[in-house]
């Protein structure tokens, strides 16, 4: 071959060989931009200096100039202006284009089906994702001066420990910034946490509310109905109610003017605003002046106006118009270096955060409202990209494999005189029609997806509203014109670069083969993504099944944590033990292994040396019930009155911690350790358990005793038969007890599930993304092997006659997508348990190993009906009877 | 108006078109006007002030023969209208109008 084009190729060629040929992607650079009238000649001069630049300077030299100069020469009169012409044809010609490719959808029912299908289902998650993004945007939008309304956060730093950023901060600075400093518009503090039981005439109910200054409804736009805003948080015991609190207090009267009743305090409603929207990071059912707070903690706690009491308080603050927040931000620094001099062993540091960043943004603990770290958008983002990709793939394979059958269409068009411009639009054309088609049944799937959505977690239709605004349909199409555009864009280059006399003279010319390894390439692609996302549910879900079921240390089954919200928990008791049902009942200050944690210092001899031990408060009822194992010494042995403690229960941490009598429990009974100034005997050594989730390792933990914790918990065990009878009684003991709050009464395992809710709600997610992605891949693998099957059915029906098997045709036809498969498998498995491995479980101090079952059944889960898939589809075709295949010629 | 008046580097463009009769074309003009001046002069200004003086209809172009050098790219070949001339004539009489206007001018020293 080599030899047979040495012959005949014209003495041109080798003399391009010999003499350097300026760039040719310049070449075609300037051809592109630059105006037809001008664009031969300005190239013949830029070869003219190419070729004199040979002379006296390398080639790479020269190459170099030829670029910059065909760069240098883009300007404004040197550019091609848009062809309008061309526009104006496509116009024209939009009607004819939708008449072919409604005919060419209607013809081929099944890949049409499939494309739109899989389309549509990929772009439904795509619209999920917009209108989430969307609402997360949109937070707090309702701020008429939101693009200069700031937060004060704060960075806490104990000395030696790594910082934490907090959204609170402390109303020091907040009356700082009223006061000292130059260039703020308005500031508004807030504080949370009023809790108490608002009593109106007859009707007495929990209210929880926040404490917010005269200044906050300038700060912030929430629509007042009655009342004055600028007077309504102005004195103390004034009190702004929500239409819906309202009327829960009140019924339908206006309640401005009347008064509420919290304990012995009267309480005057000064307005009442509307509800709070759904799309505001703070959020509120009542609102109480701070000069309220001023005099109940203000007065008689110096705590209260101290730099580092920034647990439970917000500070907000307006920027004048054009102000750059980074001049406020020197002010700040000052403020903080002024103030952290006179704290010990620990900073704390103050700066501005941007309203629109606070539901969008970095994670800052003390949260007052939802936050979505930017990370988790993106991924949902990249989830629904992959998706909507993989439906991409399917069109694009399937309209170049089944080009032959357009490509006559395209010839004529070409004959008659269409340019690869027209050509090109007119597919892309098409692809967009298919997917606005698509997005019809895509909007409907995503009115169903919403309702799942909202459904996955209670908390999840508390942050978004996913409302259907008229923004939001505009981005849905946007979406679809794009998906159009992006699965059209390989086909339609296809068919305009498509020759058209050949394509006229003999349609087997066209080389659709060759793009076979692109192809295949896509193929394995989406079976990989198939399967990562697969094997991560997988994974994913027994790695949460384990966290359920893990041996925690002691038991928790059958057991009823209910809050006691403040009341006796003796009392409840006392109630609960007429129940025959309940077979044991504890106190307790908390409910271990769920995340939450209760800590104190302890010391041991050495007075220098103290560590923070996590601690639970609990009575002389609460191992036994949950069944801790003591290694040695007893329970609480006295029953000592509030205060008068002696003794302490710690686990083998502890004792490793201090090296409490070289670890020997037995030994460490008597042994006495400092907690709060108290010198506290040992009296019990317990075996390990889990105090924290899983996400961390065993550390020292100690019991001590109180008989009645007011804001814990009272733990019941049940044995019972009949769970709704005996929940029944149990409503009746809380009853008799409380009348205003409802009783809040949960199972521990059902609690323990809850902990890890975000990983259910994760696993969901992936797993439903892994379902989509598995089905577009059958469907982009069903149209594949209908394709070739029926492209080879000739080649079948000739092996057929000349004496092939059935079986060996079926694996003839069926190998070359079972190794693609295969390879996917391969490829995805091994990433998979890497990622896992390296990356997610790291994060975990106590996990199962990750099995091979769950591999193994995820390559079941995907083979097995791609298995199916093509095996019926090459023994239909391996059955045919080859006589008639190959009569109809 | 603005196109009426000829810039100090138009012109020269102006006249090497003119001096190079017909063989006036933009890498030639470049050459010829870095010969005579001294100054290097840019491919890229001159085929922007060429491209200029057409538009104000100065110079009028077209494309001669193919031949194989240039990588087979035609010339553009300029050649200077009645208005150019009418141009540089103007020009060249406004100078001489200034010139005559000085009483004695010798230049003091070697150029």
């Amino acid at each position: 071959m080599k030899q047979f084009s040495s012959e005949t190729d014209p003495p041109e060629a080798e003399r391009k060989d010999r003499e350097p040929q300026p760039p040719k992607l310049a070449q075609q650079l300037l051809n592109w931009y630059c105006r037809p009238a001008i664009a031969e000649d300005l190239q013949g001069d830029l070869n003219e200096y190419f070729e004199r630049n040979l002379k006296t300077k390398s080639v790479r030299r020269a190459r170099l100039i030829y670029w910059l100069d065909v760069l240098k020469f883009f300007r404004l009169y040197t550019i091609r202006k848009p062809d309008f012409i061309n526009l104006f044809i496509h116009w024209i010609m939009i009607g004819s284009y939708f008449k072919t490719s409604r005919r060419s959808l209607v013809r081929n029912k099944l890949f049409s089906f499939i494309n739109i299908i899989g389309l549509a289902v990929s772009m439904s998650v795509g619209l999920l994702v917009i209108a989430i993004v969307t609402d997360l945007r949109s937070y707090d939008d309702f701020h008429e001066k939101k693009d200069r309304l700031y937060r004060v956060v704060t960075t806490y730093q104990p000395a030696g420990q790594s910082p934490m950023k907090m959204a609170s901060t402390s109303v020091k600075i907040g009356n700082m910034m009223r006061k000292n400093v130059a260039g703020v518009e308005d500031v508004t503090v807030l504080r949370t946490g009023f809790s108490g039981d608002a009593t109106v005439g007859e009707t007495t109910l929990p209210l929880d509310a926040m404490w917010a200054d005269a200044s906050f409804f300038k700060v912030f736009n929430f629509p007042m109905l009655d009342g004055d805003p600028t007077t309504a948080l102005k004195e103390p015991y004034s009190l702004v109610l929500t239409e819906k609190t309202a009327k829960k207090l009140f019924g339908d009267v206006n309640p401005v003017g009347k008064t509420v009743r919290f304990d012995t305090l009267q309480y005057k409603v000064t307005g009442l605003l509307k509800d709070v929207p759904k799309l505001s990071h703070i959020k509120f059912s009542a609102l109480i002046s701070f000069a309220t707070a001023d005099i109940k903690f203000g007065k008689g706690d110096p705590n209260f106006y101290n730099w580092n009491n920034i647990w439970q308080n917000y500070v907000y603050l307006v920027l004048p118009k054009n102000t750059n927040p980074q001049t406020l931000q020197a002010n700040l620094d000052n403020l903080n270096r002024q103030e952290n001099a006179k704290l010990e062993h620990v900073t704390m540091n103050v700066s501005l955060q941007p309203l629109k960043e606070i539901a969008l943004g970095p994670k800052h603990s003390n949260q007052i409202g939802p936050t979505t770290e930017p990370l988790i958008a993106w991924v949902l983002i990249g989830l629904a990209f992959i998706i909507i990709l993989s439906a991409c793939f399917n069109y694009t394979n399937l309209s170049i494999a089944r080009s032959l059958r357009r490509s006559r269409e395209v010839g004529i068009r070409k004959v008659i005189g269409a340019l690869k411009g027209h050509v090109l639009g007119q597919f892309m054309a098409e692809s967009v029609m298919v997917a606005l088609l698509a997005l019809v049944f895509s909007f409907a799937l995503f009115l169903v997806l919403r309702n799942q959505f909202t459904a996955l977690d209670p908390h999840i239709s508390d942050i978004f509203s996913l409302e259907l605004a008229p923004e939001l349909m505009l981005y849905f199409v946007t979406l679809a014109v794009i998906v159009g555009l992006l699965a059209g864009f390989f086909p339609a280059l296809f068919f305009s670069r498509i020759n058209a006399i050949q394509v006229i003279k003999d349609v087997s010319v066209l080389k659709v083969f060759k793009r076979v390894t692109m192809r295949k390439v896509l193929i394995v692609i989406q079976y990989t993504f198939s399967l990562i996302f697969i094997a991560t549910t997988l994974i994913g879900y027994s790695q949460y099944r384990g966290f359920l079921t893990f041996d925690l240390g002691y038991n928790t089954e059958n057991i009823l944590n209910i809050k006691l919200q403040g009341n006796k928990g003796s009392l409840l008791a006392k109630e609960l033990a007429q129940i025959p049902e309940i077979r044991g009942i504890s106190k307790s200050l908390m409910i271990t292994s769920l995340g939450s944690a209760h800590g104190t210092n302890i010391k041991y001899k050495d007075p220098n040396d103290s560590t923070m031990v996590w601690l639970n408060m609990v009575d002389e009822q609460y191992l036994p019930l949950h069944k801790h194992k003591l290694l040695a010494g007893s329970n609480f042995r006295l029953r000592p009155k509030q205060g008068e403690e002696s003794e302490i229960i710690v686990n083998q941490q502890v004792l490793k911690r201090f090296n409490i009598a070289k670890q020997n429990p037995e030994k460490a009974l008597g042994e006495i350790v400092t907690v709060d100034g108290k010198k506290l005997d040992i009296v019990g050594v317990l075996k390990d358990f889990h105090y924290g989730t899983m996400e961390n390792k065993i550390e020292p933990v100690m019991f001590r005793y109180t008989a009645e914790p007011d804001f814990g918990y009272v733990n019941v065990g049940i044995t019972s038969t009949d769970l709704p009878a005996t929940m029944a009684k149990i409503e009746d003991a809380w009853q008799k007890i409380d009348k205003v709050h409802p009783l809040e009464a949960k199972f521990y395992d059902d609690q323990i599930e809850e902990a890890y809710s975000q990983f259910s709600v994760m696993i969901k997610i992936v797993g439903f993304v892994a379902f989509l992605a598995i089905c577009i891949a059958f469907l982009g693998l069903l149209g594949m092997v209908v394709f070739t099957t029926e492209t080879r059915l000739k080649e079948i029906g000739i092996r057929k006659v000349l004496g092939a098997s059935e079986e060996g045709l079926i694996y003839l036809l069926s190998k070359g997508f079972l190794g693609l498969l295969l390879l996917a498998a391969i490829i995805a498995l091994p990433a998979t348990y890497l990622f896992f491995d390296q990356f997610v479980l790291t994060n975990f101090a106590y996990h199962q190993p990750i099995g091979l079952s769950e591999l193994l059944m995820c390559v079941l889960i995907v083979m097995l009906p791609a298995c199916l898939l093509i095996g019926w589809q090459t023994i239909k075709a391996a059955r045919k009877n080859p006589a008639n295949v190959l009569k109809s010629e | 108006m603005k196109g009426a008046n000829l810039g100090e580097f138009e012109e020269l463009v102006l006249l090497t078109i003119a001096a190079l009769v017909n063989d006036a074309y933009s890498v030639a003009v470049c050459d010829e006007l870095e010969k005579h001046t001294g100054r290097a002069t840019k491919l890229g200004v001159v085929h922007a002030v060429l491209n200029r003086l057409e538009e104000k209809g100065l110079v009028k172009s077209r494309l001669g023969d193919a031949t194989s050098a240039r990588g087979g790219k035609r010339k553009r070949y300029y050649e200077v209208t009645h208005a150019g001339k009418v141009g540089l004539t103007k020009a060249r009489e406004a100078r001489e109008t200034l010139w005559n206007m000085i009483p004695g001018f010798n230049l003091e020293g070697s150029i």
